[in-house]
């Protein structure tokens, strides 16, 4: 950790005055009633937390039932359950609130503001997130249902009509379904609009668009994404409700309506959300990567560029994911196409990041660690992925264990490790204590083992013919083996994340102190305490450059004489 | 606690920094996601046009409603009278506008009702009939939920102006919701032409 | 790790093959017994049996290829990386470099290129693939997804079977290229047997179509691959390929209508006189249903329950008393017949040969 030559004094103690009846009923009314985006932030931080595990729990009771074949570890009426809401927690209730809690903790501080452009709209926002999350686990135990878990949705995250109409899904359990994701949808639209307002309209004096950080213009690009990616689903599922409730025919093959336009309108919500879901592990990895190799991002206006461009691009590929419902040819082609389009400005950021450490000095402490192995984890995914698109072997995988390693490849590969690297990075600021290293690197290494362990070996049961959602299998199929090893792997990534969970509780209370700038890192959060203050900045922050700490440090080497 | 400062460009310092205003931005993020609902009921629409496998065709059951389309397009202008009263602190005139406008919009939500009740009524047509009523009924309503908000949010602001708490400098904050009300009126010129041109 | 290193060596394909090999060595195991057809019982999407399964395979060859290639590359640099600019102690920054507009554009332009050569070649075979008409001569089989079982329709033949289908070898000489139409009775299916063919989906109210040639006779494993409902894990596929004149014998059993032995005249009358007859079909009795499969030729058939279990007096026994017991949450209702009048149906199903 650097000598801080940082223009700040001693924070005033904001803390309030503990040590009497009712104490924490007012610390709990605080947080209940803020409007301050750093609350919020944490909040959302919190929740998306407790939604890991809970869905990291259900992951591993999959697991189990897969790891011989004919298992009777769960009934396949409580298997469909699991996966389906394994999947819907894990984009919903996991990291839709993890990015939007990242964000909404740090965009303000990034661009100087003293909170976002409309705190009372943010605080909507987490509470209806909350709650959609809350009446879709009800449904466990609430309603009237199919036999085994009450009415918890059971037809795949994707919920291809007709499968969901009354006539097949006779319970509450579709219900439950988009009726919480329609209520979460609601606060996900209110987070987006911050996320547009606040770096557009809030920045400090003299940050231009193309001196904010990149990680404020991802969550930008991401914020814009959302208003027309999460409505779309929105608009989907009351069609789905007015099939259901009301007599509608928008998903009835009987009266002549399209089952398919389900798949269409579902993936044209599905694809730009997966990228939703990245884009913010790109932020992260974009603060990351050059402080620990010490330099600039390599190419900022190209990674700009890209960044707009992954949004825009990711908008037209969305039927690689219907490759097999027999659109026509031409159709297929143009989705092979522009799938792979998608490919080169998602290529230009590894470079850039390549290059950001070519020359560096890289300092590997633990957020690096997840970084870096990010990197070669997304290419991967990225690689797996062009596979996807090239239509005629997506007839082979499409739907099968090759899919779900590429998509965990990403989700878990790349956004989970970079959400690490995120909280390894900005826990000191935000609680003010270090979490511990040693922790920090078991935890890592640990993880990577069991994640290689599940989901390498799992492309390979794909290409063999696995398909997925399916609670067991025939013995005489030669997919035991693989599974077995798929589900130890799951088992030493449950390990790692507890690990990770005691070093969050227990750093808290014995960690090292943090100071405001323990990593010598160059944006504008950094120039605050840890925490930092209610209010920011006491003074608008003033800036001349991309990296104004860096300028600060540097006097003579300011970063504004190349930009 | 001071100010983080470095090599700011020449004449920087003392330049105006005008940033996009928030409500404006705000606004229009909502309304380009509330774009994204309707559209993808428009899709479902267009593509079901002619698919119905029974039951009236838009052809034999829709009048095209041209004075409640009149009536809200022409709460456009109206309100934009109003919003021009404010700004020059005009109150009575304002209310008077405002007023106006509503009426304009409750019009053209009474004219939907009715053609509601004819075709259930008269022609059979609900939304569970056929493809038609399904996607006609859905969209259209989606559109008068958005109306019945939106003069919901006009009867508040007309309150607060006939009670005396309206002043001019409230005049941004009308303007960001007068955008609302623009992009319903806008959205039901897509729905009108969707609806009663083509798909009849 | 090892896999990492694997891939740096550019022994990836290699290694690949080798992996492949080791399993394809453990899956013989479970192969079938020396007489009687053979059973390609593990699915491998890269041991195509058809001439469209073998399209796929040489153009996901051809991609993994390319793939292998940049992964070697970025990779190596990535370790490359990783390895050299590791200072530990070192605490002097290094100068600065802010970006270079030509080595953005080699890295754009690049990529672009391998996308165009990527996806014209994708083209041509999806094409090759998708657009093929049928030639004369080819068998059409009309294929219904039900939950949670297979319709086969033979419509130039007249009779309808389930769960295995029956297709004739193409020899090199004589192709005899199979044509399956795709629907489905109730909600989304996907008919997958990877080793002949890339799945379709069959989807109610639309028509799919696809092709396969297979080019050795055997016995092909699939299943359903769109989660269609509680079974969907247990909805197998079973394709028999057959040489002509099996085939055709085949197909003249199947076309007669059922056996009428009267030794089991008790176990018919049982039979047509329960609700059976109103899901099931034998042809030349009274029952007529079309819920759940044809049963004329039951007896033809190896298995029960779609692929679920071995087609034997006890498994049947076992289906008809308690189906949920073998297949959780499929249609078939347990039918609360005593054991004395189950044993009088079967006894009357084992002779429909």
């Amino acid at each position: 950790m650097a000598h801080s030559t940082l223009p700040i004094g001693d924070s005033p103690d904001v803390t309030s005055p503990g040590g009497y009846r009712g104490a924490w009923l007012e610390t709990l009314h605080s947080w209940v009633v803020t409007v301050d985006h750093k609350k919020i932030g944490m909040m959302y931080i919190g929740y998306s937390l407790i939604f890991l595990l809970v869905g990291g729990v259900e992951a591993m009771l999959i697991r189990i039932q897969l790891a011989r074949p004919h298992n009777h570890f769960v009934s396949p009426e409580v298997y469909n359950r699991l996966f389906t809401m394994h999947g819907t927690t894990m984009v919903f209730l996991m990291g839709m609130p993890m990015l939007i809690g990242f964000a909404n903790y740090l965009v303000p501080l990034m661009v100087g503001a003293r909170d976002m452009a409309f705190p009372r709209l943010n605080a909507f926002s987490f509470w209806m997130t909350a709650l959609g999350g809350l009446m879709l686990y009800y449904s466990f135990v609430g309603g009237v249902g199919l036999q085994g878990m009450g009415s918890a949705p059971d037809t795949t995250w994707w919920a291809y009509a007709p499968l969901t109409e009354k006539a097949f899904s006779r319970g509450h359990t579709m219900d439950y379904w988009a009726l919480s994701l329609i209520v979460s949808g609601f606060g996900t639209v209110g987070a987006a609009i911050n996320l547009i307002a606040t770096p557009l309209c809030m920045r400090c004096k003299g940050m231009t668009l193309m001196r904010m950080p990149l990680f404020v213009w991802l969550n930008l690009v991401v914020g814009s994404m959302l208003l027309i990616t999460i409505t779309p689903l929105t608009a989907a599922q009351l069609m789905l409700e007015v099939d259901r409730y009301l007599g509608g025919h928008f998903f009835d093959a009987q009266a002549g309506g399209s089952p398919v336009i389900w798949n269409h309108f579902f993936w044209i919500f599905g694809h730009p959300e997966v990228y939703v879901l990245v884009l913010p592990a790109f932020a992260i990895a974009n603060e990351v990567i050059p402080v620990f190799s010490r330099k600039a991002i390599f190419g900022y206006p190209a990674m700009v560029g890209a960044s707009v461009g992954i949004g825009f691009l990711s908008l037209g590929v969305w039927a690689h994911h219907m490759f097999t419902v027999g659109m026509n040819s031409t159709s297929n082609a143009f989705f092979v196409l522009s799938s792979e389009l998608v490919g080169v400005p998602t290529g230009i950021k590894i470079f850039n990041w390549l290059a950001t450490m070519w020359g560096g000095k890289i300092r590997f402490y633990t957020p690096m660690l997840f970084c870096t192995a990010f990197i070669v984890q997304f290419l991967c995914a990225g690689l797996t992925g062009i596979m996807l698109s090239v239509a005629p072997f997506d007839w082979q995988v499409h739907n099968s264990y090759f899919v779900i390693a590429h998509f965990h490849y990403v989700l878990v590969g790349a956004i989970i490790f970079c959400f690490f690297a995120g909280f390894y990075y900005w826990y000191p600021k935000m609680t003010g204590k270090m979490l511990d290293e040693r922790l920090g690197k078991w935890h890592f290494w640990l993880f990577v083992l069991g994640f290689h362990m599940t989901f390498d070996f799992m492309h390979f049961v794909g290409l063999e013919g696995m398909p997925r959602s399916i609670y067991t299998y025939e013995a005489d199929r030669g997919w035991g083996t693989l599974n077995m090893v798929v589900s130890c792997g799951a088992v030493i990534q449950a390990i790692a994340v507890l690990l990770f969970v005691y070093n969050l509780v227990h750093s808290y209370y014995k960690g090292a102190d943090a100071g405001p700038d323990p990593w010598d890192a160059w944006t504008l959060e950094w120039t605050t305490t840890s925490p930092p203050p209610s209010y920011n900045f006491a003074d608008d922050p003033v800036v001349g450059s991309r990296r104004p700490l860096w300028d600060l440090k540097h006097p003579d080497d300011t970063d504004a004489r190349y930009e | 606690m001071s100010t983080v400062a470095v090599s700011l460009k020449h004449g920087e310092a003392d330049s105006e920094w005008r940033m996009p205003d928030r409500g404006i931005v705000g606004m229009l993020s909502l309304i380009i996601a509330e774009s994204a609902i309707f559209g993808i009921f428009v899709i479902a629409y267009i593509y079901y046009i002619g698919k119905s496998l029974s039951g009236p065709t838009p052809r034999e059951v829709l009048d095209v409603p041209v004075f409640t389309t009149v009536c809200l397009l022409s709460s456009s202008f109206t309100i934009w009278l109003a919003e021009r009263a404010i700004l020059k602190g005009a109150m009575r005139r304002f209310c008077i506008w405002w007023g106006v406008t509503e009426i304009l919009g409750a019009i053209f939500l009474v004219g939907t009702g009715l053609e509601w009740h004819r075709l259930i009524y008269r022609d059979g047509l609900s939304i569970s009939t056929n493809l038609f009523g399904t996607t006609f009924y859905s969209l259209v309503g989606l559109h008068a939920t958005h109306v019945v908000v939106g003069l919901l949010m006009l009867t508040l602001v007309l309150i607060f102006g006939l009670a005396g708490k309206l002043k001019q400098e409230h005049a941004h904050r009308i303007e960001v919701l007068s955008l609302y009300w623009h992009f319903v009126d806008a959205v039901w010129v897509v729905v009108f032409t969707v609806v009663y041109i083509v798909g009849r | 790790m090892v896999w990492k290193i694997l891939k740096l060596l550019g022994l990836r394909s290699t290694a690949c093959r080798l992996l492949m090999f080791v399993f394809a060595v453990q899956s013989m195991a479970w192969a079938s017994p020396a007489s009687g057809p053979r059973i390609y019982n593990v699915p491998d999407i890269f041991k195509p049996h058809s001439g469209s399964a073998y399209m796929i395979y040489s153009l996901s060859l051809f991609m993994l290829e390319i793939t292998g290639a940049i992964f070697a590359v970025v990779a190596g640099l990535w370790l490359y990386i990783i390895l050299k600019f590791h200072k530990k102690d070192d605490l002097s920054e290094p100068p600065q470099v802010y970006g270079s507009t030509q080595i953005e554009l080699a890295w754009t332009v690049i990529p672009l290129l391998i996308v165009v050569v990527l996806f014209l070649t994708t083209a041509r075979i999806l094409f090759a693939v998708q657009d093929r008409p049928a030639p004369p001569g080819s068998l059409h089989v009309s294929v219904v997804g039900h939950q949670f079982w297979w319709e086969f329709r033979y419509p130039k033949y007249g009779f309808v079977t389930a769960n295995e289908l029956h297709v004739p070898v193409s020899e090199p000489k004589n192709g005899v290229t199979t044509y399956l139409k795709l629907l489905s009775a109730d909600v989304d299916h996907s008919f997958w047997v990877p080793a002949l063919f890339g799945k379709t989906d069959s989807i109610p109210n639309k028509v799919n179509s696809m092709w396969f040639n297979p080019d050795a006779t055997g016995i092909y494993l699939g299943q359903c691959a769109q989660f269609c409902g509680t079974a969907h894990a247990q909805m197998l596929l079973r394709v028999y390929v057959q040489t002509p004149q099996e085939f055709a014998a085949w197909l003249k059993n199947e076309e007669k209508p059922a056996v009428q032995d009267p030794d089991v005249a008790e176990g018919r009358q049982v039979f047509e006189s329960q609700a059976c007859i109103s899901c099931h079909t034998i042809r030349g009795t009274a029952a007529h249903g079309t819920y759940g499969p044809d049963l004329t030729h039951l007896m033809s058939r190896d298995t029960i329950g779609s692929g679920i279990v071995p087609n034997t007096p006890e498994n049947l026994k076992h289906w008809i008393k308690d189906p949920q017991s073998l297949k959780p949450g499929c249609m078939m209702p347990a039918m609360q017949l005593s054991d004395q009048k189950i044993g009088q149906i079967v006894a009357y199903l084992s002779t429909l040969k």
